[in-house]
């Protein structure tokens, strides 16, 4: 320990921040802002991401049919259901589960209001999520008209848990044609789709008379437990005709990612919204730091006179820049807590802290405070030892 | 080891380039001996400031032998410049002292630069010095809570809390009342005798001309008298 003792100074850096607790607080609100910005641009786009394939993750497949012509999870195109049919051909598949999917106008039961809802039509009876208590939940579509209704959807659809909760019968309209909720599900929300539900293919192809019957938006496989997926699925594509996509489920689900990373500019503008917050973090570091080091420059030079090296002086300008950015980190990373709370609670969009991004925001402001810090000690160059006499 | 502790020969530093040079100091030579306390006077602008920063290590010199503490510093690098400013003890016009520390860590900063030594015995060096200097009841206070006086000694203090073996001071008692100054002066020679320091100041002030072993008058750039 004796070398702790005799490594141990005055903590110089430390007090020129708090003995000017006005700037200090200036300095702090600064770096927290930008911290904040990153945070909730981040996560925006993070949760953005999540959301759009909250309802891929629970399907009950290895391997998913779509047509090539199919977008996004808000624009699937059909095709034939007996490629899906074919893929039985194989022998390492199992099972499979032909699914209807699109969006239809669902009338607010309270306003009379239409709103665009994302409806996924099934056979009750095939495995469609992994989860066993949606699969039972499935029996109770088996009659016509029923569909079960996702909690997590946007209020604007209207009180349906609510009063589902309080024992009434819950009928609306799509498209014309009565529905009864038969029972609550928890999917949640994305950009695409303020809200889900589930139902027959019976009822959902009553819902939409005009699409085909043998044609579905989604085809899930399901292989033997020892089948390798990407084998498996190399083995489809070669098979199968030019009309059907065969992805693995991972890929599904980076086929609905990319959608929004790169057909849209939502990923982009909130990747911008954080590097912004970015360059504003810099300039506020910088400017305080600057000016720091400008007003205290007789005393680095009287510190130069005094026999300090010019390295140990820059590493109390450093110094300075890391505790700016330990002391600006956290109460943003709090009110991006809170932020997130408060987004969740209004939007429902699965947006959390992680600590991937928690690191990532650490790491940006940890950048900004230092890289503001060697800018500022250029100024630290100027002092000149001999001027103070 | 010599037993001087500065020796000048032919000294000449000029400022500015081509028509703008000026020759502010000419072929000055001088020595100062271990424990000897050395008076500088003149007009302003004659020079006594360039002089005092050149034996301080602070500028790089032109023309001309400077030997400070047995260093030879005509070519000296930034490097070796600033390890023998440690061994000097320099005292300003203006205190100069981080308005961002005590008094007591203010001193400090001057002890830690002595090596081998652990933060609590640099910490009693710093208060020891105080002490000396008649402050110890000061020593939680910040700069802007002490008198001109006082700041200035606390400024003395830290230049001695380095155990420097050469002590530059550049009017230290222009901002002090005569009975201060006095005070300042006869400590900072009873100080320096202690330590066996070498104290090279310059002054404008008549009344503590006594306190020196030598006086040295200084005019337009060239040393007067030895007296």
């Amino acid at each position: 320990m004796n070398w702790f003792w005799q490594g141990r100074r005055i903590p110089l850096s430390w007090l020129l921040l708090t003995r000017q607790p006005v700037r200090l607080l200036v300095a702090l609100a600064g770096i927290s802002f930008a911290g904040i910005l990153m945070f909730m641009q981040l996560g925006f786009r993070d949760g953005l991401f999540d959301a759009s394939i909250t309802v891929h993750r629970l399907f009950d497949a290895d391997l998913v049919l779509i047509s090539p012509r199919s977008a996004s999870s808000v624009r699937m195109a059909g095709f034939p259901r007996r490629r899906l049919v074919q893929t039985l051909a194989d022998p390492q598949v199992e099972g499979i589960t032909p699914v209807h999917w699109g969006l239809m106008l669902w009338r607010n039961p309270e306003t009379r209001k239409n709103r665009a809802i994302l409806a996924l039509g099934y056979n009750p009876d095939d495995p469609f999520f992994i989860t066993s208590e949606l699969n039972s939940q499935s029996q109770l579509l088996k009659q016509k008209g029923r569909i079960l209704f996702d909690q997590l959807s946007r209020p604007e659809f209207g009180p349906i848990a609510d009063w589902y909760r309080e024992g009434r019968v819950v009928e609306t309209e799509i498209a014309g044609n009565r529905v009864r909720v038969v029972g609550l599900v928890d999917l949640g929300t994305s950009f695409g789709a303020d809200g889900n539900l589930l139902t027959s293919t019976e009822t959902f192809l009553d819902l939409q008379p005009q699409k085909p019957p043998g044609s579905i938006e989604v085809g899930l496989v399901r292989l033997q437990s020892d089948a390798n997926p990407i084998e498996v699925r190399d083995r489809l594509r070669d098979k199968l005709p030019e009309d059907v996509l065969v992805l693995t489920k991972q890929g599904f689900m980076d086929f609905e990612q990319n959608y929004w990373r790169s057909s849209t500019s939502i990923g982009f503008i909130f990747t911008l919204g954080a590097a912004m917050g970015f360059v504003v973090g810099c300039v506020i570091v910088y400017q305080v730091l600057y000016t720091d080091v400008s007003e205290h420059l007789p005393e680095y030079a009287t510190l130069m006179a005094m026999g300090y090296r010019l390295t140990h002086l820059l590493g109390v300008v450093i110094r300075e820049g890391f505790y700016l950015a330990i002391l600006g980190y956290l109460p943003a990373y709090m009110a991006g807590q809170g932020l997130y709370w408060f987004v969740r609670d209004a939007t429902r969009l699965p947006v959390g802290m992680n600590v991937t991004r928690a690191v990532t925001v650490l790491v940006m402001i940890l950048l900004m405070c230092m890289a503001s810090a060697f800018l500022a000690m250029r100024r630290l160059i100027d002092a000149d030892p001999a001027e103070i006499f | 080891m010599s037993t001087k502790a500065v020796h000048i020969q032919s000294l000449t530093h000029s400022f500015g380039r081509g028509s703008m040079r000026r020759e502010v100091l000419k072929n000055i030579s001088l020595s100062i001996a271990k424990g000897e306390v050395v008076l500088l006077t003149g007009p302003s602008g004659c020079g006594k400031t360039t002089l005092l920063t050149l034996i301080g290590a602070l500028r790089t010199i032109q023309s001309g032998d400077v030997t400070v503490l047995g260093q030879e510093l005509r070519g000296a690098g930034r490097r070796r410049r600033q390890q023998l400013r440690r061994r000097i003890g320099m005292i300003f016009q203006g205190h100069n002292l981080l308005r961002c520390l005590t008094a007591e860590q203010n001193v400090q900063m001057g002890a830690d630069l002595l090596p081998d030594l652990s933060y609590r015995a640099r910490r009693d060096q710093a208060r020891q010095w105080l002490r000396a200097v008649g402050l110890d009841d000061q020593l939680s206070k910040l700069p802007h809570d002490l008198s001109g006086g006082q700041k200035q000694r606390v400024a003395i203090a830290r230049a001695l809390a380095a155990n420097p073996q050469l002590l530059l001071a550049d009017e230290p008692t222009a901002a002090l009342d005569s009975v201060t100054g006095r005070d300042v002066v006869e400590l900072l020679r009873k100080l320096a005798r202690d330590q066996s320091c070498a104290v090279l100041m310059v002054t404008h002030d008549p009344r503590i001309l006594d306190v020196a072993d030598r006086l040295i008058q200084m005019e337009d750039g060239t040393l007067l008298s030895t007296v």
